[in-house]
């Protein structure tokens, strides 16, 4: 397990605002766009593949 | 009839008739004389083995086919002695540009580095290799190409395959140690032993144009994602010779093909992307579309699949004739040990373990591909279309546009003919790996090292060498050639390519593939693993 799973965020909240504020004036396929980016950006920064192939699990629970 | 090409008519020859009623035996017959059977055949009559050729029609191939080879199928034929004449004619390149709409992604080069004789890929329409090769064939005097030969049937013993052939003058019988399928990927034989060819095909729709024009595009290969010319789509530009430039539209699932093939649908799609002033004609207009598939065993009994019969890709990545050569490469002088009894039948089941590992290589980067041109949902496409969009500013994406990941010989890293390494060693050639090429001097002249190998095993030794020429194992011998007596290092480049330094010792297989390396010389060990480089 080398993914993060607690907590690892500071100002969960703030975090989460902010997410919902860039995509306020975005319509879906926008939004999508926006989404699909972001997760390229973060995967890229990650690098791990172990990491990154527990988090896609991770996603995968319950779909 | 094409306006740059006038097609050969190859002499139909009636079988001999055998008026006592026995069989006509032969050592090998392959089936299929397009560049894979050609090239096999080639490199078997180059290693003395008789071989007759069965093709069902009498001319070069027709349409467009294949067109890109790279480096080391080029090696492949400049072992056999082809490769010059191809190179010549054919449209040298080794960068490639990939747009989105009007921009520019990303680009790259196939071959950022120097000291290889052989250039990183060409362009050739197959006809022109075909007939090159059919041409080689001839010069050998040990290559039958039997045109307007139909294989109708086959039958197989523990012995020998006999093949019911259909001709203009009716039907005969052909006994044959060893039948080589190059049918292609609609393979008759392959029906015939019952093997399966199971795989993917993709829900997409390909437009193929060969067009002559004066056209001032760089030699350069480009692909556009959704172009404003052909929104939503793909497409791919290619040079050949001639002025001939093919171009690739994707059309989508629901294109009609037929439609798609008419002349006043296909000049608006051309006249869009290059503007209205520039003219062309048309040479070569087809609707394709593309499966991934394998066949279940390179192998069945007395008969070995080859190219397009035993693998079908997707054209992104010019992976299908190169391997099918390179199945060729690994098939001809396993046969002709075998047929000599230097080698165990079971060498023959080392082609199957090489070759089948090398396709799948090609298969799972041609789906990779595929499914990168050619996104299965919404989804995938919206993933897609964020790593073209990052790709203009952010380097890590760039790495992920896929247009097609271009032909790259798959090493036999985990052959059972392989003896693995003792020592440590720097740089790429591991057991396995084919052989880098690097500038030579022999004899005091400028040469290439892979074209200075002898046709059998090599025991490649740098430094001093033994006393000996030669080391046997059976039936079978290895010349040593050395690296500071035999040739020298010109440029210090096959001593950086093969990390070696003096006593280091390679035993290279008579395809151009590391068998085994040390780093001094033991005739024990070499002995040992010529034998298990022929399957004992």
């Amino acid at each position: 397990m080398k993914l993060v799973h607690d907590p690892n965020i500071p100002d969960p909240d703030g975090f989460y605002e902010e997410l919902i504020a860039s995509l306020r004036d975005l319509d879906d396929a926008r939004a999508e766009r926006f989404q699909a980016k972001l997760l390229l950006v973060l995967a890229n920064h990650v690098g791990d593949r172990e990491v990154l192939r527990e988090a896609i699990a991770v996603a995968r629970r319950g779909l | 009839m094409l306006k740059t090409y006038t097609f050969p008519k190859f002499e139909y020859r009636p079988a001999a008739a055998r008026s006592d009623g026995s069989v006509e035996r032969r050592s090998v017959a392959v089936i299929g004389a397009g560049p894979v059977g050609l090239s096999t055949a080639l490199d078997l009559a180059q290693r003395g083995v008789p071989v007759v050729v069965l093709d069902d029609n009498d001319t070069v191939s027709v349409g467009s086919r294949a067109l890109c080879y790279a480096k080391r199928t080029l090696e492949v034929w400049d072992r056999l002695g082809v490769a010059q004449r191809m190179v010549d004619k054919g449209v040298q390149w080794k960068l490639g540009k990939v747009f989105r709409d009007r921009d520019l992604v990303y680009g790259f080069d196939l071959l950022p580095e120097t000291g290889h004789r052989m250039p990183a890929m060409i362009n050739l329409q197959q006809y022109y290799l075909e007939e090159y090769l059919v041409d080689a064939c001839l010069r050998t005097g040990l290559v039958e190409l039997r045109w307007k030969h139909r294989v109708t049937g086959l039958a197989q013993t523990d012995e020998q395959a006999v093949l019911e052939v259909e001709t203009p003058d009716g039907a005969h019988r052909l006994e044959a140690d060893w039948v080589v399928a190059c049918d292609g990927a609609n393979s008759d034989v392959r029906r015939m032993v019952g093997a399966e060819f199971g795989g993917q095909f993709f829900q997409d729709r390909f437009l193929i144009a060969d067009v002559l024009m004066k056209a001032d595009f760089p030699t350069e290969r480009w692909f556009w994602f959704d172009p404003p010319f052909h929104r939503g789509q793909s497409v791919l530009l290619h040079r050949e010779a001639d002025n001939v430039w093919r171009i690739d539209f994707q059309l989508g699932w629901d294109a009609d093909p037929e439609e798609e093939k008419k002349p006043e649908r296909v000049i608006p799609r051309i006249q869009a992307m290059l503007g209205p002033e520039v003219e062309f004609d048309l040479e070569w207009v087809s609707v394709y579309q593309f499966a991934c598939r394998r066949i279940d065993r390179f192998r069945h009994g007395r008969v070995l699949f080859a190219g397009d019969a035993a693998h079908q890709v997707s054209p992104f990545g010019a992976r299908g004739a190169n391997s099918g050569v390179q199945d060729g490469d690994n098939l001809a002088w396993k046969l002709q040990l075998v047929l000599d009894g230097a080698a165990p039948a079971s060498l023959l089941d080392s082609y199957h373990d090489e070759r089948a590992h090398a396709a799948d290589d090609n298969l799972l980067n041609s789906t990779r591909s595929t499914d990168f041109i050619t996104p299965k949902s919404r989804a995938s496409r919206v993933l897609r279309d964020a790593v073209l969009e990052l790709a203009e500013h952010e380097p890590f994406a760039r790495k992920l546009v896929n247009s097609g990941r271009l032909s790259m010989p798959t090493p036999y890293l985990h052959s059972p003919l392989n003896t693995p390494d003792e020592a440590d060693f720097e740089g790429g050639m591991r057991p396995g790996t084919n052989c880098a090429d690097a500038p030579v001097l022999q004899d005091g002249r400028p040469a290439w090292l892979l074209a200075a190998l002898p046709a059998g095993f090599t025991v490649l030794v740098f430094g001093a060498r033994p006393p000996q020429t030669e080391v046997r194992a059976g039936r079978v011998a290895a010349r040593i050639v050395s690296v500071g007596d035999d040739l020298g290092d010109a440029q210090g480049l096959v001593a950086r390519r093969y990390d070696g330094r003096p006593g280091t010792v390679y035993l290279i297989r008579p395809d151009h593939h590391v068998a085994a390396r040390w780093r001094a010389f033991d005739a024990a060990r070499v002995e040992a693993a010529i034998a298990r480089a022929c399957g004992h």
